[in-house]
């Protein structure tokens, strides 16, 4: 494990709405090349995490420190949003998916990367003229999207309208769009939802592609434990906002503290009790 | 998303028979009074007579007329749930539509030449492509980017007193003119972006709604600097490369240079060519747009900002430089505008303005290119063919749109081209 590098770091985070504590002091490192999954009965706390990271929310305190090869450390929680995935290379998806549905699938990756299109394009000028240089981006920028949607066995369905798609293959649409992007560190929210269990095995297949091939941290928000126990190196436990265990999947499974947790609640998890 | 919704079909044919005779019945009680009876002046004296037959005509087209709205109404909302179910599929290239294009570009460029002697039509054509023109810029902000835009023709109105008070004051050419006052509306563009990029929906309606009264207000109250409610008169026309259309022979003009009689016309025709000519260029320049990184971010940002923000997209600016642009192609009209008229004031710009180039970008079509062209047709032929019907003619125009709106809800021309295909050649 020491030999993946940290990648991110989060230090007391804690974040209020009003009275209401939703994380309090969380702190976590994320490494390049390992999945960490984050799990927690509902209302734990883990999209506001996520919310927290990639600058939808700002954290009331605490630090989330972003380690870049290139920029150095960067602190994720006093940038724009948008600077978040620009500058930091971490990229999100969400829970209730959110693609661009009148747009085809490939419209919804070329979108993904606008901002190296648009330096290409020198903000339009070129871009008009039909300039060589920006041809030669916009090419790039298919074969990215070429590349991921036949990663992702979505190629077939490039030219659809992304609203038309089943749900399942709408998560997938979502994460090929994250991962046009480049990031370094991809937040995956609740990816397996809805998914049936030939997908759930295929995401899982993929998440340990571009952890162990591309180098790419993968951070999880995931109830479906099959998912989370099988391909987790590092798994932290929310619940009520505090963390309440990290650690491998075999520690996480005995600790009793996380029993407790989900058995404690009215709805029993039998996946984990199982 | 995925659950089944069933449609709904709505009330059976009989539930429907007894709801147009209960609405027979009203009218019924309501025509033996006011139908029924008249009185009549029979020597003096006021006698009743009765019109049984009108009465009887009328509750029948009550009873008919019933009928028919129910039936609209229930196929209006089954074609509703019917999309609220189903996302309309990107559809395949439908060849007709460019063919359509081809036949309108053709017809307007020999349009003065078919109707030379007329100059009402040319007339009508030139206003047809302002407002061409001006849908084109507003489908920027509007079809493009999503921004609903209720006050455009605050932009229209920069542009036109950019030139009517340049060429008074200082003398400044048409051609001069253009860029300036394109840049100074994409100027007011960002002014009005700027504070308003957090509102979405209604909200943002309101306030372009209320941006678009205060530069009205401007120009009524501001009588030093924009003449008031008196407006500009006396601006120059645009002349054909420095040569005057006029009558005068001291200096060349455009009718001495080409050794041709002078005629009236000639200018209407110039100017018809000049706004074909600024909406052609309008045309490429949003199509070229919508297919660079700056549109396909536009429509984006109108489908889901929230996802724009997670990839790293700067919303704010993307929304600007919509705004900008489509305040510019508005600053460009309105040049026009103020040239072809020779006197601007207030009035041209009012609110129900704005709300003719939005109903043409809306009835078009979101996004649709050819879909406004249709529309400005429709919108400004419509009034013009009804004034036969004086009084009735707003009526019928309003009768218009609401059967457009019932058959199509979703414009005329709704299909959205793909910017770009993985598979060219293949037909999908």
């Amino acid at each position: 494990m020491s030999t993946h590098h940290t990648l991110l770091e989060v230090e007391h985070l804690t974040m209020r709405f009003g009275g209401l504590t939703a994380l309090s002091d969380l702190s976590l490192n994320v490494a390049a090349g390992q999945i960490t999954s984050i799990i927690g009965p509902n209302g734990a706390g883990k999209t506001t995490f996520f919310n927290c990271l990639t600058g939808f929310y700002k954290p009331t305190e605490g630090a989330v420190r972003m380690h870049h090869p290139q920029h150095g450390a960067l602190l994720l929680n006093e940038m724009p949003s948008y600077h978040v995935a620009r500058k930091a290379g971490v990229v999100r998806t969400f829970q209730n998916i959110r693609l661009f549905p009148n747009m085809t699938v490939l419209e919804n990756l070329i979108v993904a990367q606008h901002n190296a299109l648009q330096t290409a394009s020198r903000f339009s000028l070129a871009g008009l003229f039909g300039r060589a240089g920006y041809k030669a981006a916009r090419q790039q920028a298919l074969e990215k999207a070429e590349m991921w949607l036949t990663r992702l066995k979505l190629l077939d369905l490039a030219d659809t309208a992304a609203g038309n798609l089943s749900y399942g293959t709408q998560r997938r649409i979502e994460i090929a769009r994250a991962l046009c992007v480049d990031p370094l560190l991809i937040c995956l929210d609740e990816p397996a939802a809805g998914l049936n269990p030939r997908e759930s095995a295929e995401l899982n297949e993929l998440l340990v592609y571009l952890s162990r091939e591309h180098g790419k941290g993968v951070l999880l928000i995931e109830h479906d434990m099959n998912v989370v126990m099988r391909v987790s190196d590092h798994i932290c436990v929310l619940n009520f906002g505090n963390k309440i265990a990290e650690g491998t999947p075999q520690q996480i499974q005995q600790d009793p503290n996380v029993i407790k947790a989900y058995l404690g609640e009215e709805e029993t998890d039998e996946k984990v009790a199982a | 998303m995925s659950a089944y919704v069933p449609v709904h079909q709505g009330p059976g044919f009989a539930a429907r028979i007894k709801d147009a005779l209960a609405v027979a019945m009203l009218s019924l009680m309501l025509g033996i009074p006011m139908i029924g009876l008249h009185t009549v002046d029979s020597g003096g004296a006021l006698s009743i007579a009765t019109r049984w037959p009108w009465l009887a005509l009328f509750v029948g087209i009550m009873f008919g007329g019933r009928l028919a709205m129910q039936f609209a109404l229930d196929h209006f909302k089954l074609n509703k749930a019917r999309r609220a179910q189903k996302r309309p599929a990107v559809r395949a290239t439908r060849p007709w539509l460019k063919w359509l294009g081809y036949a309108v570009l053709g017809f307007s460029l020999v349009l003065p030449i078919a109707f030379s002697g007329n100059r009402y039509v040319v007339d009508t054509a030139t206003t047809v492509l302002i407002y061409v023109m001006l849908g084109w810029g507003l489908n920027v902000v509007v079809g493009l980017a999503g921004l609903l835009d209720l006050g455009y023709v605050a932009f229209y109105a920069v542009g036109a007193y950019t030139y009517g008070l340049l060429s008074t004051h200082f003398g400044w050419g048409f051609w001069q003119t253009l860029p300036v006052a394109g840049a100074l509306a994409a100027t007011f563009g960002i002014i009005l972006g700027w504070p308003t990029l957090r509102l979405r929906g209604d909200y943002l309606a309101i306030v372009t709604l209320g941006f678009g009264e205060i530069i009205r207000l401007i120009l009524v109250n501001w009588t030093d600097f924009s003449g008031g409610p008196n407006g500009i008169g006396q601006i120059p026309r645009p002349t054909f490369f420095g040569l005057p259309f006029s009558p005068d022979t001291d200096t060349p003009t455009f009718a001495t240079f080409f050794h041709i009689e002078y005629a009236a016309e000639h200018r209407v025709i110039f100017l018809y060519y000049v706004i074909l000519a600024l909406a052609l260029l309008t045309n490429l320049f949003v199509s070229r747009l919508r297919k660079l990184p700056v549109g396909i971010a536009w429509e984006a940002v109108r489908e889901d900002e929230v996802a724009c923000k997670a990839l790293g997209m700067n919303v704010t600016n993307i929304k600007l430089s919509a705004f900008a642009i489509g305040a510019m192609l508005g600053g460009f009209a309105g040049v026009f505008f103020a040239a072809r008229q020779g006197f601007i004031s207030p009035e041209s710009f009012v609110f129900s303005e704005s709300a003719t180039i939005l109903a043409i970008v809306v009835l078009g079509g979101m996004g649709s290119q050819l879909g406004v062209v249709v529309a400005a047709i429709l919108l400004v032929l419509l009034p013009e063919l009804g004034r036969d019907f004086s009084e009735y003619r707003m009526l019928l125009f309003g009768a218009a749109m609401i059967l457009i709106m019932v058959w199509r809800p979703g414009g005329l021309i709704a299909s959205r081209e793909p910017t770009v295909k993985l598979n060219k050649g293949a037909q999908a």
